[in-house]
């Protein structure tokens, strides 16, 4: 089963649906913060990531410098290194430089995690579809939230805001179902960011994810080694 | 200080995590420690995501419980990613309307 362009696109789709109620709420925000439509817009076609975003704002609102602004994305996004550095490890042959260069942009929580959980290896075409529905349910998403503000009720853009999450348990609790060090995993995970998230609330949430998950995979991967192809020894 | 500045700045360095490490390693990583790091590492941090954060995520922990509910139940059978989100969202404004 190859991995195609327009299969990317329908795997996408409930990443751009979860994308377009995040991305209406960052667009009323940046609006709220002084930025014009076009300048909310522009962040989000260069950035395509939500805490990123929202703290970049807060940085220009607060007229910060720009050092300041890039040692915050710097932090908040370096989980994306760990994001590459693992899907480098499953691309088909056909991936060459340009093709990495450009897939690189749309490296998000959602791309990743749909694409991380794709059996074979992923081709460009895959990821560009993957990509192309998640970006334009991101800008779109922005532009009409700093556009049209609060047109939606609340009760709809509150519901909306678990989209996103619901869609992460889609991926974690089949896989956990399969197999035990994935439960190992997704446990310890989810109890280091709950005791973070109490114990230590001035930590950022980048750096409560990136804790917690490099804890909780080098944990599994003493208990539990890979062997060579993908399988779990247990 | 000069928004257009700030926006290239945050583009910037958002792309270089990024597109360094995914384009600069073509070798297959030998250690088995590190290989079997990466293999856990995606469940790992959806986990970490989406655990308390989910609970955050409606601005009203009953709905968000009940909506992560519909989600647990649907995904251990196994539904569509989709089905699961939207049902999730779904659940949470039913839920926020009762209460």
């Amino acid at each position: 089963m190859r991995l195609c362009f327009r299969r990317g696109l329908i795997h996408g789709i409930p990443i751009a649906l979860g994308y377009f109620s995040v991305s209406f709420g960052f667009g009323i925000m940046a609006v709220r913060a002084g930025l014009t439509v076009i300048e909310a817009v522009c962040i989000s076609m260069t950035n395509l990531t939500s805490a990123g975003q929202a703290a970049g704002v807060g940085v220009i609102a607060a007229c910060g410098t720009y050092i300041e602004m890039a040692v915050t994305q710097l932090v908040i996004n370096i989980r994306y290194s760990l994001m590459g550095l693992s899907l480098s490890q499953k691309l088909d042959s056909s991936f060459n430089t340009p093709h990495r260069l450009a897939v690189s942009f749309g490296i998000t929580d959602e791309i990743f995690a749909v694409a991380s959980a794709q059996p074979s290896k992923l081709t460009p075409r895959y990821m560009y579809g993957l990509i192309l529905i998640a970006f334009i349910g991101w800008s779109g998403g922005t532009l009409l939230g700093a556009v049209a503000g609060n047109i939606l009720p609340a009760p709809i853009t509150d519901a909306m805001g678990i989209v996103l999450y619901g869609m992460f348990l889609a991926i974690i609790i089949p896989a956990a179902k399969k197999s035990r060090s994935v439960l190992f995993v997704i446990i310890i995970a989810a109890a280091t960011s709950t005791i973070l998230y109490y114990a230590l609330p001035s930590l950022s949430g980048g750096f409560q994810v990136i804790i917690s998950a490099v804890v909780a995979a080098a944990a599994a991967a003493v208990i539990f080694p890979v062997s060579e192809e993908g399988g779990e020894k247990s | 200080m000069n928004i257009f500045i700030y926006i290239a700045v945050m583009a910037g360095v958002t792309y270089l995590v990024r597109m360094i490490p995914f384009t600069l390693m073509r070798k297959k990583i030998s250690s088995k420690f590190l290989r079997s790091f990466l293999h856990y590492i995606p469940y790992a941090v959806l986990s970490a995501m989406t655990i308390p954060a989910i609970f955050y995520s409606t601005g009203d922990m009953i709905t968000a419980a009940a909506g992560t509910a519909a989600a647990v139940i649907l995904a251990y059978f196994g539904l569509p990613l989709i089905v699961v989100a939207l049902a999730a969202s779904g659940m949470a404004f039913i839920v926020g309307f009762i209460i």
